[in-house]
């Protein structure tokens, strides 16, 4: 395919003049991941360089159309990008549940006037979601939520609390999950959009054990939120009292997301690194690295292929499920290994030669890949009823 | 290159799956071949039709006669192979013998090759010595002698040596047995004098035999590829058989794992279909997410072969060894999930288990895989 070869050396190009040599080293911590948002500081020039020349080329979201602030790619430029990009080790220029979840709802559910607004402010960096679906009696069994909201014609007044609302008090926008039939279960939740500085709205974060605190308990105390935020643009996604397709939907992408399917740190094979690392290795520590590493490199492969498949329509509609508990329970490991090969110096908890205890609170932090977007239990029993069909599953 | 067929691959694995549904069923090859006692161990009827479809020379370039399709293809058909657990010399001659060949002057291809396509003939394939896949010592030797070589030693794990008009074996031409250089890559003839075979039955029912070659005379123009130059050519094949033999066990995985989820489906217990505890749903999700895993690994691998891309050996291994993993774990879930049927002779998931037992072992195991992935990675 001649085309994408010139794709590719023109993304070389580009790449090789635009991204940054700072933005080209593995991130390390959460601080090096940028969010976007109203009140988003850069960490540093190159970083702010490194966003700003990806938005404007649209290589936030490159496969979004251009008009909703994406370059249009197709997804074999998509690909070609993707891997031009991981060749060079370069960082995702912006982060975002706006991007990774919102956004491809959006697409898939939104009215143009939605996709021209908040498409455009996700791909630019601009607005910070958050997302409300867990609450503290509803975390597995999501669709019995609580968080109602009541209709005052051109508006809701919504009660209730949400929690485990990652980075709620850092997000400018919240998508939500409110229920509008009591009577309803799955027919009775619309799928809202408003902001985190409308009055009523109050976060409180909670301490992780990795001693970060990322997430929040969520309360909303008569938040009105309106039904329409201009011409042809709703406050909700799909239709009132619709919001769980809308949900289900977007925990599709968001399982896609946290499954590392697209490559990177996640799926990586760590061996060599850990014997550089610690020296020699156990013989039986260095068999069961060598058994990870197949698991892992077979892994990049199955992201690989699930990904061209999604592109294209042929993948199974629940594969992200599969995805997302293969891939974490593969990072769990992943980083069960570099503790035990780490040693002593892993437990560190705030240590310059850590860099603040990175080995053993990333670790921690990994636990939550198997919760966070669906348990792993919750995973199996999806592949069991949707994809082998098995009997009451 | 998007990791999933094309439209050709795509209606290449539709009629494989039908060929060998119908033609390489169980009760039409493996079972009937074995309750008849067959010494050959398959059916050279199957074999003619193979040629017929166009799969034994399928890896042979155009210009030799075969059809130049790659691994992907090759895997398409080993998968289906796997799936209905047919018995048949495909791996061995035109995945193994057949990348040999392939690297062979136009004597060795022209004498050889024909046969091969025609289905006329059928290829063995000595790399083994000793119980253990350790190709990197080669210890069977061939001395110079007159205008050819003398060829000694033991070769085992010859899966359908005896019925083969031809071995290709490995020996060792000059240097000591762990040397990487000295190996040269011989055809032999089935009725070359001092050629002994000690054919036994394999626990799959296939045929495998102990070879002792005891001073054979060969000809010059038995070599395939340069003297002392084979370690090039084993490698080649050895990676071509890895990668089919992992295709043929995502087949054997599939099968294993299709009987399984049928019978979740079909089994009461408690009043309830033994599908609906999440016990055993669990188990087989879990199942599911390893076979795709290993077929996708399986098709990269294939893929990067046919690429020539440097990082074949390494995947061909991993694919080896996840695929090892996965289809171990299918038998094994199968015969548990069955309950007591599944340890019957008359019901097919036991013959799911030992033909994967003998895939494991075919071409290294997965322990000796992942030992290589990590010598690979410099570890
Ligand atoms: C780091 C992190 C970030 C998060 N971010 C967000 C966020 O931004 N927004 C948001 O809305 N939520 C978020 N969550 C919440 C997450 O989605 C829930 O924690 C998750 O869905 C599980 O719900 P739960 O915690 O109530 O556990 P429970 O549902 O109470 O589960 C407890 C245990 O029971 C098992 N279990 C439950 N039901 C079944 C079943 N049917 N079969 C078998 N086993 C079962 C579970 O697998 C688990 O092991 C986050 C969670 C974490 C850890």
């Amino acid at each position: 395919m001649p085309d994408l070869e010139s794709f590719r050396a023109e993304t070389r190009e580009w790449l090789e003049a635009n991204c940054p040599p700072e933005m080209r080293k593995p991130v390390k911590d959460e601080g090096d991941i940028y969010w976007g948002g109203r009140n988003a500081t850069f960490k540093n020039d190159a970083q702010k360089a490194w966003f700003e020349a990806c938005r404007d080329k649209g290589y936030t979201v490159p496969e979004w159309p251009k008009e909703y602030g994406g370059a249009g790619l197709s997804p074999a430029e998509g690909k070609v990008l993707r891997q031009e990009m991981a060749k060079i080790g370069a960082r995702p220029p912006l982060s975002s549940f706006g991007i990774w979840m919102l956004g491809p709802a959006l697409l898939h559910f939104g009215t143009e006037g939605q996709k021209q607004r908040f498409l455009n402010e996700i791909a630019r960096g601009e607005i910070r979601w958050c997302q409300g679906y867990s609450e503290p009696g509803s975390g597995s069994d999501l669709v019995s939520m609580q968080t109602f909201g009541e209709d005052m014609g051109d508006h809701w007044v919504v009660n209730g609390q949400k929690i485990w609302t990652s980075y709620a008090d850092e997000a400018d926008w919240i998508f939500c999950l409110v229920r509008t039939d009591k009577q309803n279960k799955y027919q009775g939740i619309t799928f809202m959009l408003f902001d985190m500085a409308a009055g009523g709205v109050t976060t409180k974060p909670i301490k992780l054990i990795s001693g970060n605190s990322p997430f929040c308990e969520t309360f909303f105390d008569d938040v009105s939120v309106p039904k329409s935020y201009g011409e042809d643009c709703p406050g909700y996604v799909g239709e009132i009292n619709r919001g769980w397709d809308v949900a289900k939907y977007l925990l599709g992408h968001e399982r896609e997301m946290i499954s590392g399917a697209g490559g990177g740190d996640r799926t990586a094979a760590i061996g060599a690194a850990m014997k550089r690392n610690a020296g020699e290795l156990d013989p039986v520590l260095r068999a069961e690295l060598a058994q990870f590493d197949v698991d892992a490199l077979a892994y990049t492969a199955m992201g690989e292929k699930f990904l061209d498949e999604l592109k294209v329509g042929k993948a199974h509609p629940a594969q992200p499920n599969m995805m997302k508990y293969a891939g974490t329970e593969l990072n769990k490991r992943r980083h069960e290994l570099m503790m035990a090969a780490g040693g002593s110096r892993a437990l560190e908890w705030e240590s310059e030669e850590t860099g603040g205890g990175k080995p053993s609170r990333n670790w921690l932090r990994t636990k939550a890949n198997s919760i966070e977007g669906g348990t792993s239990e919750v995973m199996l029993n999806v592949i069991s009823k949707r994809i082998l069909d098995l009997p009451g599953a | 290159m998007p990791l999933y067929y094309d439209d050709d691959q795509a209606m290449l694995a539709e009629t494989a799956q039908q060929f060998m549904g119908e033609e390489g069923a169980i009760p039409k090859q493996l079972r009937h071949w074995r309750d008849r006692d067959c010494k050959d161990g398959f059916g050279h009827g199957l074999w003619k039709q193979f040629a017929e479809m166009g799969f034994t020379g399928m890896l042979v370039g155009e210009d030799d006669g075969g059809l130049g399709m790659g691994h992907v293809e090759a895997g398409i058909v080993l998968e289906q192979i796997g799936r209905n657990l047919t018995p048949s010399p495909f791996l061995s001659s035109s995945v193994l013998a057949a990348t040999a060949l392939k690297h062979g002057g136009d004597d060795v291809r022209g004498r050889w090759l024909p046969g091969l396509i025609e289905g006329e003939k059928v290829y063995a394939v000595a790399i083994d010595e000793g119980a253990k896949h350790r190709p990197e010592t080669i210890a069977c030797r061939a001395e110079k002698s007159g205008n050819g070589f003398k060829l000694s030693g033991k070769k085992d794990f010859v899966v359908y040596g005896a019925s083969s008009e031809m071995i290709v074996v490995a020996a060792r031409t000059s240097g000591s047995d762990s040397d990487t250089d000295g190996v040269t890559l011989f055809a032999v003839p089935q009725d070359a004098s001092g050629m002994s075979h000690d054919s036994v039955r394999l626990v799959d029912s296939s045929m495998a035999s102990h070879v002792t070659f005891d001073g054979v005379e060969l000809d010059g123009d038995a070599v395939i590829g340069e003297v002392d130059g084979g370690r090039e050519v084993l490698n080649a094949m050895l990676m071509a058989g890895r990668v089919g033999a992992a295709a043929e066990g995502v087949g054997v995985a599939q099968g294993a794992m299709d009987m399984t989820v049928d019978y979740l489906k079909q089994r009461k217990q408690f009043g309830k279909l033994i599908g609906e505890f999440q016990a055993l749903q669990h188990r087989a999700a879990h199942l599911y997410s390893e076979v795709e895993i290993a077929r996708a690994v399986t098709i990269k691998a294939a893929q990067l072969l046919d690429g020539g891309s440097e990082k074949a050996d390494l995947m061909a291994s991993v694919a080896k060894a996840k695929v090892a993993k996965a289809a171990g774990l299918a038998v094994k879930e199968g015969v548990q999930m069955h309950g007591g049927i599944g340890m019957t002779d008359e019901y097919d998931i036991g013959l799911y288990m030992k033909r994967d037992r003998a895939l494991q072992e075919f071409l290294g195991d997965q322990y000796y895989h992942a030992g290589r992935v990590a010598e690979m990675s410099g570890y």
